[in-house]
């Protein structure tokens, strides 16, 4: 589903951020990115998802059999791929719910399906609120306006519930939860776990990780992944910090 | 030619294209010769069969412009206006006035249903009583019966000075004297027609009334005048919606709206204005020169603006009120965009007289590509007016590099006891939003139209119902083109 091969990534101040990145995630197929701050797991999300201000100097990307780095950031959304913000931005002015039917139709017209009224909408919303334990006051809130830092999250995993992406990217969803909180985003992504279906996780924790299974973990130390494991790396992890996955590398 | 300039060519011609109400009805017209005399106003007044007193009125409106000067002071860069060279005065030929909506000139019918209004839909379904104008007659009046059994009296202002001569004389020019500015004046002298009401002591009038104006005659300048009454207890909501079709030449536009609110009245005027604004490099677009000013007489009366300007090379326009009665409010709600090369200076005047009057003034300035957009406010605190309060929210989007906005508040408070309250910010659509909503699927150019919406939701909310719908749509094609 995702080939990323030597991947290379600079600021526009010629910084290089991403140096050398690769990894193969197939469908079906959870992955964890761990790795101290500031290593690159956000820019990596950031470059994949099409955002603007990389320059990316090296290395491919295919997703899906498709060159990703050639489409713009909202094709490649309307082709599935999703990124759960680690810091979801606000909207002042805008509804929540408007803004998710928006978005969810804009996808739904790209793939030939027809586009949800306002009732339609409701109805399948409902259920996934349910889901997530949201409240549906956060629907008629501006988008991520005055939001907790976890009803952003929350928030970042209803989209994603809607949206139903091929490939899900979540940036530190779980940072600054609290434990029942936690056990909600993991229902959420556990959710949507299917053949079909991949999920990169980024993470500082295990503890997610107890929750969503992953495939594979992976460690990102200054812009390349120094080493790769199934579960047991990241409880290593957890154990004996970044230093010693350094050394092992 | 270069491929970067070949894309921009492109781009250009489809900005030159894509103004939607372009086009232009082949319909004879009866005009008066082009300049501006004695002659001309008096050619004007008897064409409409008008009484001596109305003659005298315009003469001497005219008199007073004559001696005034095209005001300077506003933001805005205009070639000179040759007052000279334009016509004053130009009417579909048509024998008597439409009985009905049968009787009609299909033809106007068809450049209705063009703009979206067909008139007969209208008078069918939606339950909006339309007095449309078209050039300077007014074509039809729709649900004008079932408004009459209630009393109120829905017409065009030559309609009104034959059949409610009184009511006109009592309160024209009483809210906007005729020599309250130069383009006030020059309307005054030569206004060609516009929408009357009167609403009853105590009824509430069951719809929207709305008037689609257009300018259609090529070199006319259009020169609308409006008064609206609500007296006691009464309430009126009123709709205005324009367009123009497209032409080279700037068009002068210089109407006037009166506004009188009795005790306990309630009058909401709700404008939305998508004139023709020139193309991307500024030729042509309606000179768009509007006093509205709306006078709470009666305590506890209320006049809400609201307006949404998309359109016209050049807005110059500052709906007011005059907040006479103790406990009356005033309201202003206000959107403009200006895009390409449009020019803004809009904004609005609360003068407070009586004692614990209100006025609540929320404006959107959004600009994109060269536009200026300036707000100019004034709020004035008379000695009297105590306990008087203003709340001033004003808030400016800038789209890209090349665009401007300014503010200009002036407050001038001259009673210790009140309280007045200006807020202004100025941002920009951030890179990280526009992202963010790409990241969800939707389109730069969807986006930007929803980033630009929420920023205006608490003026749009204003707006009745249908027309919110159709300013959003309008806010979006504003805005095409406005980021590369
Ligand atoms: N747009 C940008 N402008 C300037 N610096 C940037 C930008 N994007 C990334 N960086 C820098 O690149 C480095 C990697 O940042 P990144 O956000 O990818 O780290 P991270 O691994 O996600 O860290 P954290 O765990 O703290 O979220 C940091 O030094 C960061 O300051
Ligand atoms: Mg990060």
């Amino acid at each position: 589903m995702l080939e990323v091969t030597n991947l290379h990534a600079r600021l526009n101040d010629g910084r290089e951020i991403l140096r050398g990145i690769d990894l193969s995630v197939k469908a079906g197929e959870v992955h964890a990115i761990m790795g101290p701050n500031g290593s690159g797991k956000s820019t990596l999300a950031a470059v994949l998802a099409g955002r603007e201000g990389y320059e990316v100097s090296e290395g491919s990307v295919s997703y899906l059999g498709r060159d990703l780095l050639v489409m713009p950031a909202d094709e490649r959304a309307r082709e599935g791929l999703f990124l759960a913000f680690q810091y979801p931005i606000e909207i002042p002015g805008v509804n929540n719910m408007y803004f998710l039917r928006t978005a969810l139709n804009a996808q739904r017209r790209h793939r030939g399906e027809p586009e949800l009224d306002a009732g339609q909408f409701l109805r399948i919303v409902r259920a996934r609120l349910k889901l997530l334990d949201i409240g549906e006051d956060l629907l008629q809130r501006a988008v991520n306006v005055g939001f907790s830092g976890g009803e952003k999250k929350r928030n970042e995993i209803l989209q994603m519930a809607m949206l139903e992406p091929r490939l899900a990217i979540l940036d530190e969803t779980d940072s600054g939860l609290d434990i029942d909180a936690l056990k909600l985003v993991a229902r959420g992504v556990n959710e949507q776990r299917s053949p079909e279906r991949a999920i990169v996780v980024i993470t500082h924790y295990q503890r997610l990780l107890d929750y969503v299974e992953p495939d594979r973990v992976h460690v990102l130390q200054r812009g390349r992944i120094i080493q790769s494991g199934d579960k047991a790396l990241a409880v290593e992890l957890e154990r004996r910090g970044y230093g010693a996955a350094e050394e092992a590398a | 030619m270069s491929a970067s300039s070949e894309t921009l060519q492109t781009l250009r011609s489809l900005a030159r294209e894509s103004y939607k109400y372009g086009f232009i009805t082949e319909i004879d017209a009866e005009a008066a010769p082009p300049g501006l005399t004695e002659d001309t106003v008096r050619f004007i007044s008897a064409k409409k069969e008008e009484p001596a007193w109305l003659l005298e009125w315009r003469l001497a409106a005219f008199r007073a412009w004559c001696g005034m000067a095209q005001p300077d002071w506003a933001k805005l860069q205009l070639t000179p206006i040759d007052y000279q060279a334009a016509t004053y005065y130009s009417a579909p030929r048509q024998s008597a006035g439409p009985k009905s909506i049968d009787e009609v000139d299909p033809e106007l019918l068809r450049t209705y249903e063009k703009l979206g209004i067909p008139l007969r839909e209208r008078e069918i379904l939606a339950g909006v009583a339309v007095d449309a104008v078209f050039d300077s007659i007014s074509v039809a009046t729709t649900f004008k019966e079932q408004l009459g059994e209630l009393g109120i009296i829905f017409c065009s202002m030559g309609e009104a000075v034959r059949e409610h001569p009184e009511l006109v004389r009592k309160y024209l020019g009483t809210v906007v004297p005729q020599n309250d500015n130069f383009f006030a004046a020059l309307n005054s002298a030569v206004f060609s027609d516009g929408s009357f009401a009167y609403v009853p002591p105590g009824v509430r009038c069951p719809m929207e009334l709305s008037t689609y104006f257009r300018i259609n005659a090529a070199k006319t300048g259009q020169f609308e005048r409006t008064l609206l009454i609500a007296d006691a207890g009464a309430y009126v909501s009123y709709l205005e919606g324009c367009t123009a079709p497209q032409r080279d030449e700037n068009q002068l536009h210089a109407a006037v709206v009166e506004l009188i609110a009795h005790e306990d009245a309630q009058v909401k005027y709700s404008t939305v204005q998508n004139w023709y604004p020139g193309d991307a490099e500024g030729r042509g677009g309606i000179y768009n020169f509007v006093t509205k000013r709306g006078a709470c007489r009666g305590a506890r009366s209320k006049i809400s603006w609201t307006q949404v300007e998309t359109g016209s090379a050049i807005t110059w326009k500052y709906p007011s009120c005059v907040l006479e009665g103790d406990h009356s409010v005033g309201e202003f709600y206000s959107v403009a965009i200006t895009n390409n090369r449009q020019q803004a200076d809009t904004g609005t005047k609360m003068i407070h007289i009586g004692s614990d009057t209100r006025s609540t003034i929320v404006s959107k300035g959004i600009s994109a590509g060269r536009g200026q957009n300036t707000y100019r406010g004034l709020v004035r605190v008379q000695p009297r007016a105590r306990g008087a309060r203003n709340h001033t929210q004003c808030d400016s989007l800038l789209i890209g590099e090349r665009c401007g906005a300014h503010t200009v508040p002036y407050i001038e408070v001259r009673n210790p006891s009140a309280r007045v309250e200006h807020e202004a910010t100025a941002s920009r659509i951030s890179e990280e939003q526009l992202f963010y909503c790409r990241q969800r699927g939707l389109t730069t150019e969807d986006a930007i139209s929803l980033i630009v919406n929420g920023f205006c939701r608490e003026v749009l909310k204003e707006l009745p119902m249908e027309f919110a719908v159709e300013a959003q749509k309008l806010l979006a094609v504003s805005l095409e083109g406005s980021v590369g």
